[in-house]
Protein backbone atom coordinates (compact mmCIF):
# COMPACT_ATOMS: atom_id res chain seq x y z
CA UNK A 1 0.00 0.00 0.00
CA UNK A 2 2.74 2.22 0.88
CA UNK A 3 5.15 1.94 -2.21
CA UNK A 4 1.23 2.36 -4.67
CA UNK A 5 0.86 5.24 -2.86
CA UNK A 6 5.01 6.08 -3.41
CA UNK A 7 4.58 5.05 -6.93
CA UNK A 8 1.62 7.67 -7.68
CA UNK A 9 3.22 10.24 -5.92
CA UNK A 10 6.64 9.98 -7.56
CA UNK A 11 4.90 9.62 -11.20
CA UNK A 12 2.72 12.82 -10.24
CA UNK A 13 6.04 14.97 -9.56
CA UNK A 14 7.71 13.40 -12.23
CA UNK A 15 4.91 14.40 -14.91
CA UNK A 16 4.86 17.93 -13.25
CA UNK A 17 8.35 18.66 -13.68
CA UNK A 18 8.48 17.36 -17.19
CA UNK A 19 5.08 19.97 -18.01
CA UNK A 20 7.07 22.68 -15.97
CA UNK A 21 10.46 21.53 -18.14
CA UNK A 22 7.99 22.19 -21.53
CA UNK A 23 6.46 25.13 -20.55
CA UNK A 24 9.96 26.68 -19.58
CA UNK A 25 11.13 25.46 -23.30
CA UNK A 26 8.20 27.51 -24.76
CA UNK A 27 8.93 30.34 -23.18
CA UNK A 28 12.32 29.92 -24.10
CA UNK A 29 11.07 30.00 -27.79
CA UNK A 30 8.62 32.74 -27.35
CA UNK A 31 11.73 34.78 -25.61
CA UNK A 32 13.52 34.03 -29.31
CA UNK A 33 10.40 35.03 -31.27
CA UNK A 34 10.96 38.79 -30.79
CA UNK A 35 14.64 38.95 -31.21
CA UNK A 36 17.10 39.13 -34.20
CA UNK A 37 17.82 36.54 -36.49
CA UNK A 38 14.88 35.88 -37.99
CA UNK A 39 15.08 32.63 -39.62
CA UNK A 40 12.63 32.93 -42.12
CA UNK A 41 13.84 29.79 -44.66
CA UNK A 42 14.01 27.84 -41.41
CA UNK A 43 10.51 28.76 -40.83
CA UNK A 44 9.70 28.22 -44.73
CA UNK A 45 11.48 24.20 -44.67
CA UNK A 46 9.57 23.50 -41.34
CA UNK A 47 5.74 25.07 -42.87
CA UNK A 48 7.11 22.44 -46.23
CA UNK A 49 7.68 19.61 -43.68
CA UNK A 50 5.26 19.73 -41.52
CA UNK A 51 2.58 21.12 -43.41
CA UNK A 52 2.91 20.47 -47.01
CA UNK A 53 4.13 16.93 -46.74
CA UNK A 54 1.59 15.97 -44.23
CA UNK A 55 -1.45 17.11 -46.74
CA UNK A 56 -2.02 13.68 -48.87
CA UNK A 57 -2.24 11.86 -45.14
CA UNK A 58 -4.29 14.34 -43.94
CA UNK A 59 -6.67 14.64 -46.74
CA UNK A 60 -7.22 10.85 -46.85
CA UNK A 61 -7.74 10.05 -42.76
CA UNK A 62 -10.11 13.05 -43.12
CA UNK A 63 -12.27 11.62 -46.04
CA UNK A 64 -12.86 8.38 -44.58
CA UNK A 65 -14.04 10.17 -41.29
CA UNK A 66 -16.52 12.27 -42.82
CA UNK A 67 -17.31 8.79 -44.94
CA UNK A 68 -17.74 7.13 -41.94
CA UNK A 69 -19.49 9.72 -40.32
CA UNK A 70 -22.33 9.75 -42.57
CA UNK A 71 -22.53 6.25 -42.85
CA UNK A 72 -22.90 5.79 -39.05
CA UNK A 73 -25.43 9.16 -39.05
CA UNK A 74 -27.63 7.74 -41.74
CA UNK A 75 -28.47 4.26 -40.08
CA UNK A 76 -29.05 6.14 -36.69
CA UNK A 77 -31.47 9.60 -38.11
CA UNK A 78 -33.39 6.95 -40.19
CA UNK A 79 -34.87 5.52 -37.27
CA UNK A 80 -36.60 8.58 -36.74
CA UNK A 81 -36.57 9.76 -40.53
CA UNK A 82 -34.13 12.83 -40.15
CA UNK A 83 -31.80 11.54 -42.94
CA UNK A 84 -31.20 14.83 -44.24
CA UNK A 85 -29.23 16.11 -40.75
CA UNK A 86 -26.74 13.57 -41.98
CA UNK A 87 -24.93 16.42 -43.67
CA UNK A 88 -25.16 18.89 -40.87
CA UNK A 89 -24.02 16.45 -38.28
CA UNK A 90 -20.74 15.31 -40.23
CA UNK A 91 -20.20 19.33 -40.83
CA UNK A 92 -20.49 20.06 -37.30
CA UNK A 93 -18.48 17.11 -36.32
CA UNK A 94 -15.91 17.59 -38.69
CA UNK A 95 -15.11 21.28 -37.66
CA UNK A 96 -15.47 21.63 -34.33
CA UNK A 97 -14.23 18.19 -33.02
CA UNK A 98 -12.63 15.44 -35.90
CA UNK A 99 -10.97 17.81 -37.98
CA UNK A 100 -8.43 19.56 -35.81
CA UNK A 101 -8.00 16.34 -33.80
CA UNK A 102 -7.52 13.95 -36.64
CA UNK A 103 -4.99 16.59 -38.15
CA UNK A 104 -3.06 17.12 -34.92
CA UNK A 105 -2.43 12.88 -34.42
CA UNK A 106 -1.72 12.10 -37.84
CA UNK A 107 0.44 15.06 -37.76
CA UNK A 108 2.09 13.96 -34.62
CA UNK A 109 2.37 10.52 -35.99
CA UNK A 110 4.10 12.30 -39.31
CA UNK A 111 5.82 14.79 -38.27
CA UNK A 112 5.99 15.09 -34.26
CA UNK A 113 7.91 11.79 -34.73
CA UNK A 114 10.44 12.93 -36.65
CA UNK A 115 10.75 16.28 -35.07
CA UNK A 116 12.06 14.13 -32.27
CA UNK A 117 13.98 11.78 -33.82
CA UNK A 118 15.85 14.62 -35.99
CA UNK A 119 17.08 16.50 -32.68
CA UNK A 120 17.54 13.82 -30.90
CA UNK A 121 20.11 12.55 -32.99
CA UNK A 122 21.64 15.61 -33.28
CA UNK A 123 21.86 15.71 -29.72
CA UNK A 124 23.35 12.26 -28.78
CA UNK A 125 26.07 13.03 -32.29
CA UNK A 126 26.53 16.35 -29.99
CA UNK A 127 25.39 18.39 -32.91
CA UNK A 128 23.11 20.35 -30.20
CA UNK A 129 26.60 21.13 -28.66
CA UNK A 130 28.43 21.90 -31.40
CA UNK A 131 25.06 24.98 -32.04
CA UNK A 132 26.04 26.19 -28.64
CA UNK A 133 29.95 26.44 -29.11
CA UNK A 134 29.67 28.38 -32.48
CA UNK A 135 27.33 30.50 -30.59
CA UNK A 136 24.46 29.39 -31.56
CA UNK A 137 21.30 29.09 -29.14
CA UNK A 138 20.14 25.63 -29.72
CA UNK A 139 16.38 26.95 -29.24
CA UNK A 140 16.28 29.80 -31.43
CA UNK A 141 17.75 27.40 -34.03
CA UNK A 142 16.01 24.33 -33.67
CA UNK A 143 13.14 25.00 -31.77
CA UNK A 144 11.48 28.09 -32.44
CA UNK A 145 10.77 27.88 -36.15
CA UNK A 146 9.11 24.07 -35.47
CA UNK A 147 6.73 25.54 -32.94
CA UNK A 148 5.66 28.31 -35.03
CA UNK A 149 5.52 26.37 -38.39
CA UNK A 150 3.01 24.04 -36.07
CA UNK A 151 1.09 27.19 -34.45
CA UNK A 152 0.47 28.43 -38.20
CA UNK A 153 0.01 25.63 -40.43
CA UNK A 154 -2.30 22.92 -38.30
CA UNK A 155 -5.00 25.76 -38.74
CA UNK A 156 -4.53 25.02 -42.78
CA UNK A 157 -4.34 21.94 -42.98
CA UNK A 158 -7.46 21.74 -40.35
CA UNK A 159 -9.61 23.55 -43.07
CA UNK A 160 -8.07 21.29 -45.93
CA UNK A 161 -9.37 18.46 -43.25
CA UNK A 162 -13.03 19.87 -42.76
CA UNK A 163 -13.36 20.29 -46.60
CA UNK A 164 -12.21 16.76 -47.12
CA UNK A 165 -14.38 15.56 -44.25
CA UNK A 166 -17.35 17.04 -45.55
CA UNK A 167 -16.94 16.27 -49.05
CA UNK A 168 -17.12 12.59 -47.79
CA UNK A 169 -20.11 12.83 -46.10
CA UNK A 170 -21.32 14.24 -49.31
CA UNK A 171 -20.64 11.21 -51.74
CA UNK A 172 -21.37 8.77 -48.95
CA UNK A 173 -25.34 10.86 -47.54
CA UNK A 174 -25.85 11.64 -51.39
CA UNK A 175 -23.96 9.44 -53.71
CA UNK A 176 -24.26 5.88 -51.78
CA UNK A 177 -27.18 6.45 -49.55
CA UNK A 178 -29.52 8.54 -51.78
CA UNK A 179 -29.98 11.73 -49.31
CA UNK A 180 -30.87 14.70 -51.35
CA UNK A 181 -28.15 16.38 -52.32
CA UNK A 182 -30.14 20.37 -51.97
CA UNK A 183 -31.32 19.46 -48.30
CA UNK A 184 -27.85 17.97 -47.15
CA UNK A 185 -26.13 21.16 -48.42
CA UNK A 186 -28.86 23.53 -46.99
CA UNK A 187 -29.07 22.22 -43.52
CA UNK A 188 -25.12 21.98 -43.28
CA UNK A 189 -25.66 26.50 -43.99
CA UNK A 190 -28.22 25.90 -41.43
CA UNK A 191 -26.35 24.90 -38.66
CA UNK A 192 -22.74 25.51 -38.90
CA UNK A 193 -21.63 28.68 -37.90
CA UNK A 194 -18.34 30.48 -38.72
CA UNK A 195 -17.94 30.09 -34.62
CA UNK A 196 -17.55 26.65 -35.37
CA UNK A 197 -15.07 26.71 -37.78
CA UNK A 198 -13.32 29.01 -36.07
CA UNK A 199 -13.17 27.37 -32.72
CA UNK A 200 -11.97 23.95 -34.26
CA UNK A 201 -8.75 26.33 -35.87
CA UNK A 202 -7.71 27.69 -32.28
CA UNK A 203 -8.02 24.07 -31.10
CA UNK A 204 -5.69 22.83 -34.27
CA UNK A 205 -3.20 25.90 -33.65
CA UNK A 206 -2.75 24.80 -30.02
CA UNK A 207 -2.30 21.43 -30.83
CA UNK A 208 0.35 22.24 -33.74
CA UNK A 209 2.54 24.14 -30.68
CA UNK A 210 1.58 20.77 -28.64
CA UNK A 211 3.14 18.43 -30.85
CA UNK A 212 5.92 20.34 -31.89
CA UNK A 213 6.85 21.40 -28.54
CA UNK A 214 6.58 17.85 -27.45
CA UNK A 215 8.58 16.44 -30.03
CA UNK A 216 11.51 19.26 -29.78
CA UNK A 217 11.45 18.94 -25.69
CA UNK A 218 11.89 14.71 -25.84
CA UNK A 219 14.53 15.24 -28.53
CA UNK A 220 16.49 17.84 -27.13
CA UNK A 221 16.33 15.87 -23.58
CA UNK A 222 17.67 12.30 -25.32
CA UNK A 223 20.48 10.69 -23.83
CA UNK A 224 21.55 7.30 -24.23
CA UNK A 225 22.71 6.97 -27.92
CA UNK A 226 19.95 5.28 -30.94
CA UNK A 227 18.21 3.65 -28.49
CA UNK A 228 17.64 6.69 -26.14
CA UNK A 229 16.42 8.20 -29.37
CA UNK A 230 14.03 5.37 -30.28
CA UNK A 231 12.76 5.37 -26.77
CA UNK A 232 12.18 9.71 -27.01
CA UNK A 233 10.27 9.50 -30.27
CA UNK A 234 7.97 6.78 -28.65
CA UNK A 235 7.48 9.02 -25.61
CA UNK A 236 7.21 11.96 -27.93
CA UNK A 237 4.18 10.61 -29.93
CA UNK A 238 2.29 9.22 -26.99
CA UNK A 239 2.41 12.46 -24.71
CA UNK A 240 1.47 14.70 -27.89
CA UNK A 241 -1.48 12.02 -28.42
CA UNK A 242 -2.36 12.14 -24.55
CA UNK A 243 -2.49 16.30 -24.57
CA UNK A 244 -4.24 16.71 -27.83
CA UNK A 245 -6.85 14.79 -26.09
CA UNK A 246 -7.17 16.41 -23.09
CA UNK A 247 -6.20 19.84 -24.34
CA UNK A 248 -9.25 19.21 -26.67
CA UNK A 249 -11.50 18.97 -24.07
CA UNK A 250 -10.85 21.70 -21.97
CA UNK A 251 -10.87 23.96 -24.97
CA UNK A 252 -14.32 22.07 -25.78
CA UNK A 253 -15.28 22.99 -22.30
CA UNK A 254 -14.06 26.59 -22.35
CA UNK A 255 -15.35 27.82 -25.66
CA UNK A 256 -18.73 25.87 -26.48
CA UNK B 1 55.44 31.54 -14.52
CA UNK B 2 54.37 35.19 -15.77
CA UNK B 3 52.51 37.44 -13.68
CA UNK B 4 49.71 37.65 -17.32
CA UNK B 5 46.14 36.48 -16.27
CA UNK B 6 46.49 32.80 -17.65
CA UNK B 7 44.07 31.98 -20.84
CA UNK B 8 42.60 29.27 -18.71
CA UNK B 9 42.39 28.46 -15.30
CA UNK B 10 40.30 26.02 -13.16
CA UNK B 11 39.58 27.13 -9.50
CA UNK B 12 38.39 24.05 -7.14
CA UNK B 13 35.91 22.88 -9.86
CA UNK B 14 33.72 20.00 -8.34
CA UNK B 15 30.70 18.29 -10.28
CA UNK B 16 28.72 15.52 -9.49
CA UNK B 17 26.33 13.33 -11.80
CA UNK B 18 24.04 12.15 -8.77
CA UNK B 19 26.18 10.07 -5.90
CA UNK B 20 29.04 10.28 -8.84
CA UNK B 21 31.75 12.56 -7.97
CA UNK B 22 33.61 13.38 -11.17
CA UNK B 23 35.66 16.59 -11.05
CA UNK B 24 36.45 16.87 -6.98
CA UNK B 25 37.73 20.75 -6.17
CA UNK B 26 39.90 20.23 -9.44
CA UNK B 27 43.06 23.63 -9.97
CA UNK B 28 44.06 23.86 -13.71
CA UNK B 29 45.87 26.29 -15.29
CA UNK B 30 46.55 26.06 -18.75
CA UNK B 31 49.47 27.47 -21.20
CA UNK B 32 48.82 29.93 -23.90
CA UNK B 33 49.55 29.39 -27.27
CA UNK B 34 50.95 25.77 -25.92
CA UNK B 35 49.94 22.40 -26.89
CA UNK B 36 47.99 20.99 -23.86
CA UNK B 37 47.57 17.19 -23.35
CA UNK B 38 44.74 16.19 -20.33
CA UNK B 39 45.43 12.48 -20.26
CA UNK B 40 43.11 10.45 -18.31
CA UNK B 41 41.16 7.16 -18.08
CA UNK B 42 37.97 5.95 -20.27
CA UNK B 43 34.48 7.61 -18.36
CA UNK B 44 37.75 9.21 -16.25
CA UNK B 45 36.05 12.85 -16.21
CA UNK B 46 37.91 14.43 -19.25
CA UNK B 47 34.92 15.29 -21.42
CA UNK B 48 33.36 16.79 -18.59
CA UNK B 49 36.36 18.93 -17.77
CA UNK B 50 36.48 20.56 -21.88
CA UNK B 51 32.61 21.29 -21.06
CA UNK B 52 33.42 22.89 -18.19
CA UNK B 53 35.85 25.13 -20.04
CA UNK B 54 33.51 25.71 -22.83
CA UNK B 55 30.63 26.47 -20.53
CA UNK B 56 28.72 23.20 -21.83
CA UNK B 57 28.67 22.27 -18.28
CA UNK B 58 28.73 24.44 -15.25
CA UNK B 59 30.57 23.38 -12.46
CA UNK B 60 28.30 22.75 -8.47
CA UNK B 61 30.96 25.04 -7.07
CA UNK B 62 34.35 26.68 -8.00
CA UNK B 63 35.26 29.13 -10.92
CA UNK B 64 36.49 28.48 -14.45
CA UNK B 65 38.27 31.50 -15.91
CA UNK B 66 38.89 32.01 -19.06
CA UNK B 67 41.13 35.16 -19.67
CA UNK B 68 39.98 35.86 -16.13
CA UNK B 69 36.94 35.96 -16.73
CA UNK B 70 34.90 33.76 -14.83
CA UNK B 71 32.61 32.35 -17.18
CA UNK B 72 30.63 29.69 -14.40
CA UNK B 73 27.84 32.53 -13.15
CA UNK B 74 27.50 33.96 -16.94
CA UNK B 75 23.70 33.59 -19.00
CA UNK B 76 23.77 32.00 -21.94
CA UNK B 77 23.63 35.33 -24.23
CA UNK B 78 26.91 36.10 -22.34
CA UNK B 79 28.55 33.10 -22.80
CA UNK B 80 27.86 33.17 -26.35
CA UNK B 81 30.30 35.99 -26.51
CA UNK B 82 32.65 34.21 -24.60
CA UNK B 83 32.82 31.09 -26.54
CA UNK B 84 33.50 33.08 -29.77
CA UNK B 85 36.55 32.85 -28.80
CA UNK B 86 36.97 29.17 -28.94
CA UNK B 87 37.16 26.51 -31.59
CA UNK B 88 35.76 22.85 -30.93
CA UNK B 89 36.54 19.83 -32.33
CA UNK B 90 34.08 16.79 -30.86
CA UNK B 91 34.66 13.56 -30.65
CA UNK B 92 32.37 11.99 -33.83
CA UNK B 93 33.44 15.47 -35.15
CA UNK B 94 29.49 16.43 -34.96
CA UNK B 95 28.64 18.01 -38.39
CA UNK B 96 25.56 19.13 -39.43
CA UNK B 97 24.61 15.97 -41.32
CA UNK B 98 21.85 17.81 -43.30
CA UNK B 99 24.30 20.13 -44.77
CA UNK B 100 27.29 20.00 -46.81
CA UNK B 101 30.70 19.65 -46.07
CA UNK B 102 31.07 23.08 -47.43
CA UNK B 103 28.00 24.65 -45.82
CA UNK B 104 29.06 22.85 -42.63
CA UNK B 105 32.67 24.92 -42.76
CA UNK B 106 30.98 28.48 -43.82
CA UNK B 107 28.32 27.67 -40.97
CA UNK B 108 30.41 30.26 -38.18
CA UNK B 109 31.25 33.13 -40.92
CA UNK B 110 27.22 32.77 -42.50
CA UNK B 111 26.33 33.19 -38.52
CA UNK B 112 28.54 35.54 -37.13
CA UNK B 113 29.99 37.55 -39.71
CA UNK B 114 28.64 40.10 -42.67
CA UNK B 115 30.96 38.39 -45.46
CA UNK B 116 29.46 38.32 -49.03
CA UNK B 117 28.98 34.88 -50.51
CA UNK B 118 31.92 34.90 -52.33
CA UNK B 119 34.42 35.80 -49.29
CA UNK B 120 33.00 33.00 -47.07
CA UNK B 121 33.27 30.80 -50.34
CA UNK B 122 37.01 31.87 -50.84
CA UNK B 123 37.68 31.21 -46.86
CA UNK B 124 35.74 27.93 -46.78
CA UNK B 125 38.20 26.44 -49.40
CA UNK B 126 41.33 27.75 -47.92
CA UNK B 127 40.05 26.25 -44.90
CA UNK B 128 39.67 23.09 -46.66
CA UNK B 129 42.46 23.20 -48.36
CA UNK B 130 44.79 23.29 -45.35
CA UNK B 131 43.40 20.30 -44.00
CA UNK B 132 43.81 18.43 -47.27
CA UNK B 133 40.31 18.67 -48.73
CA UNK B 134 40.08 21.03 -51.25
CA UNK B 135 37.33 20.22 -53.42
CA UNK B 136 35.67 17.97 -50.95
CA UNK B 137 32.94 21.00 -50.51
CA UNK B 138 29.91 19.55 -52.01
CA UNK B 139 30.21 16.32 -50.05
CA UNK B 140 27.71 14.91 -47.17
CA UNK B 141 29.34 14.26 -43.92
CA UNK B 142 27.93 10.85 -44.20
CA UNK B 143 29.79 10.36 -47.61
CA UNK B 144 33.33 10.92 -45.47
CA UNK B 145 35.53 8.31 -43.67
CA UNK B 146 36.09 9.14 -39.98
CA UNK B 147 39.34 10.49 -40.81
CA UNK B 148 37.41 13.37 -43.06
CA UNK B 149 35.06 13.93 -41.06
CA UNK B 150 37.27 15.09 -38.29
CA UNK B 151 38.91 16.96 -40.58
CA UNK B 152 35.90 18.80 -42.07
CA UNK B 153 35.27 19.74 -38.39
CA UNK B 154 39.00 21.08 -37.86
CA UNK B 155 37.97 23.48 -40.64
CA UNK B 156 35.08 24.18 -39.14
CA UNK B 157 36.27 24.96 -35.66
CA UNK B 158 39.47 27.04 -37.05
CA UNK B 159 37.07 29.13 -39.65
CA UNK B 160 36.66 31.96 -37.17
CA UNK B 161 40.56 32.15 -36.43
CA UNK B 162 39.66 31.65 -32.32
CA UNK B 163 42.11 31.85 -30.00
CA UNK B 164 41.70 28.66 -28.19
CA UNK B 165 41.09 25.28 -29.67
CA UNK B 166 39.55 22.10 -27.96
CA UNK B 167 39.98 19.11 -29.43
CA UNK B 168 37.62 16.10 -27.30
CA UNK B 169 39.43 12.70 -28.52
CA UNK B 170 40.61 13.44 -32.45
CA UNK B 171 42.38 10.29 -32.40
CA UNK B 172 39.81 7.74 -30.88
CA UNK B 173 38.85 5.42 -33.56
CA UNK B 174 41.07 6.48 -36.51
CA UNK B 175 43.58 4.12 -38.10
CA UNK B 176 47.58 4.63 -37.28
CA UNK B 177 48.37 6.69 -40.71
CA UNK B 178 44.90 9.06 -39.96
CA UNK B 179 45.90 9.65 -36.05
CA UNK B 180 49.23 10.81 -37.36
CA UNK B 181 47.83 13.07 -39.83
CA UNK B 182 45.70 14.57 -37.21
CA UNK B 183 48.18 15.10 -34.85
CA UNK B 184 50.03 16.75 -37.41
CA UNK B 185 47.36 19.06 -38.07
CA UNK B 186 47.26 19.99 -34.24
CA UNK B 187 50.86 21.19 -34.26
CA UNK B 188 50.34 23.47 -37.07
CA UNK B 189 46.85 24.34 -35.94
CA UNK B 190 48.78 25.86 -32.84
CA UNK B 191 51.78 27.34 -35.08
CA UNK B 192 49.86 28.49 -38.23
CA UNK B 193 47.11 29.82 -36.23
CA UNK B 194 48.88 30.56 -32.88
CA UNK B 195 46.01 29.23 -30.90
CA UNK B 196 46.00 27.59 -27.50
CA UNK B 197 45.55 23.81 -28.33
CA UNK B 198 44.14 22.00 -25.71
CA UNK B 199 43.63 18.22 -26.65
CA UNK B 200 41.89 15.27 -24.52
CA UNK B 201 43.39 12.18 -25.15
CA UNK B 202 44.19 8.71 -23.92
CA UNK B 203 46.57 8.08 -26.78
CA UNK B 204 49.89 7.97 -25.46
CA UNK B 205 52.65 7.50 -28.13
CA UNK B 206 50.95 10.62 -29.62
CA UNK B 207 50.87 12.95 -26.34
CA UNK B 208 54.45 12.72 -26.04
CA UNK B 209 55.29 13.45 -29.22
CA UNK B 210 53.30 16.95 -29.72
CA UNK B 211 52.10 17.88 -26.66
CA UNK B 212 54.29 21.08 -24.62
CA UNK B 213 52.53 20.47 -21.45
CA UNK B 214 50.78 17.28 -20.03
CA UNK B 215 48.37 17.41 -17.59
CA UNK B 216 46.97 14.04 -15.92
CA UNK B 217 43.56 14.06 -14.36
CA UNK B 218 42.81 11.02 -11.79
CA UNK B 219 39.70 10.34 -9.52
CA UNK B 220 38.64 14.16 -10.41
CA UNK B 221 41.96 15.52 -9.41
CA UNK B 222 45.04 16.69 -11.36
CA UNK B 223 47.95 14.74 -10.08
CA UNK B 224 50.42 15.62 -12.22
CA UNK B 225 51.48 18.07 -14.92
CA UNK B 226 54.84 19.16 -16.88
CA UNK B 227 56.49 18.31 -19.94
CA UNK B 228 56.43 15.01 -21.60
CA UNK B 229 59.99 14.78 -20.15
CA UNK B 230 58.95 15.38 -16.71
CA UNK B 231 55.76 13.15 -16.72
CA UNK B 232 57.36 10.70 -18.10
CA UNK B 233 59.92 10.95 -15.38
CA UNK B 234 56.76 10.95 -13.00
CA UNK B 235 57.23 9.66 -9.20
CA UNK B 236 53.98 8.61 -8.71
CA UNK B 237 52.79 4.64 -9.15
CA UNK B 238 49.33 6.08 -10.61
CA UNK B 239 50.64 8.24 -13.54
CA UNK B 240 53.71 5.57 -13.98
CA UNK B 241 50.69 2.94 -14.77
CA UNK B 242 49.11 4.72 -16.64
CA UNK B 243 51.86 6.41 -18.75
CA UNK B 244 53.31 2.58 -19.60
CA UNK B 245 49.95 1.34 -19.69
CA UNK B 246 49.85 -1.52 -17.26
CA UNK B 247 47.50 -3.78 -16.48
CA UNK B 248 48.76 -4.51 -12.90
CA UNK B 249 48.87 -1.57 -10.25
CA UNK B 250 47.06 1.12 -8.05
CA UNK B 251 44.57 1.82 -10.92
CA UNK B 252 41.89 -0.86 -10.57
CA UNK B 253 40.44 -2.28 -13.93
CA UNK B 254 36.52 -2.64 -13.51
Amino acid sequence: MKSLIQYLGKSTIDLLREMGQIMLLFFEALFWLFRPPFRIRHFFKQVEFIGVNSLFVVMLTSLFTGMVLALQTYYAFRMFSAETLVGATVALSMTRELGPVITGLMVTGRAGSAICAEIGTMRVTEQVDALTVMAVNPVQYLVLPRVLAGFIVLPLLTVISDVMGILGGYLVGVKILGIHGGLFMNKIYEFVEVGDVYNGLVKASVFGVILTLVGCYKGFYTGGGAEGVGRSTTQAVVMSSVLILVSDYILTALMF
Amino acid sequence: MSNEIPIIELEKVSKSFGLFKVLDELDLVLEKDKVNIIIGRSGGGKSVLIKHIIGLLKPDSGRVLIQGQDIAPLKERSLASVRRKFGMLFQEAALFDSFTVEENVAFPLREHTSKSIREIQETVEARLASVGLSGMGGKMPSELSGGMRKRVGLARALVMDPQIVLFDEPTSGLDPVMSAAINDLILRTQREFGATCVVISHDIEATMKIADRIYMLYNGKIIAMGTPREIRDWDDPVVRQFIRGEADGPIKVN
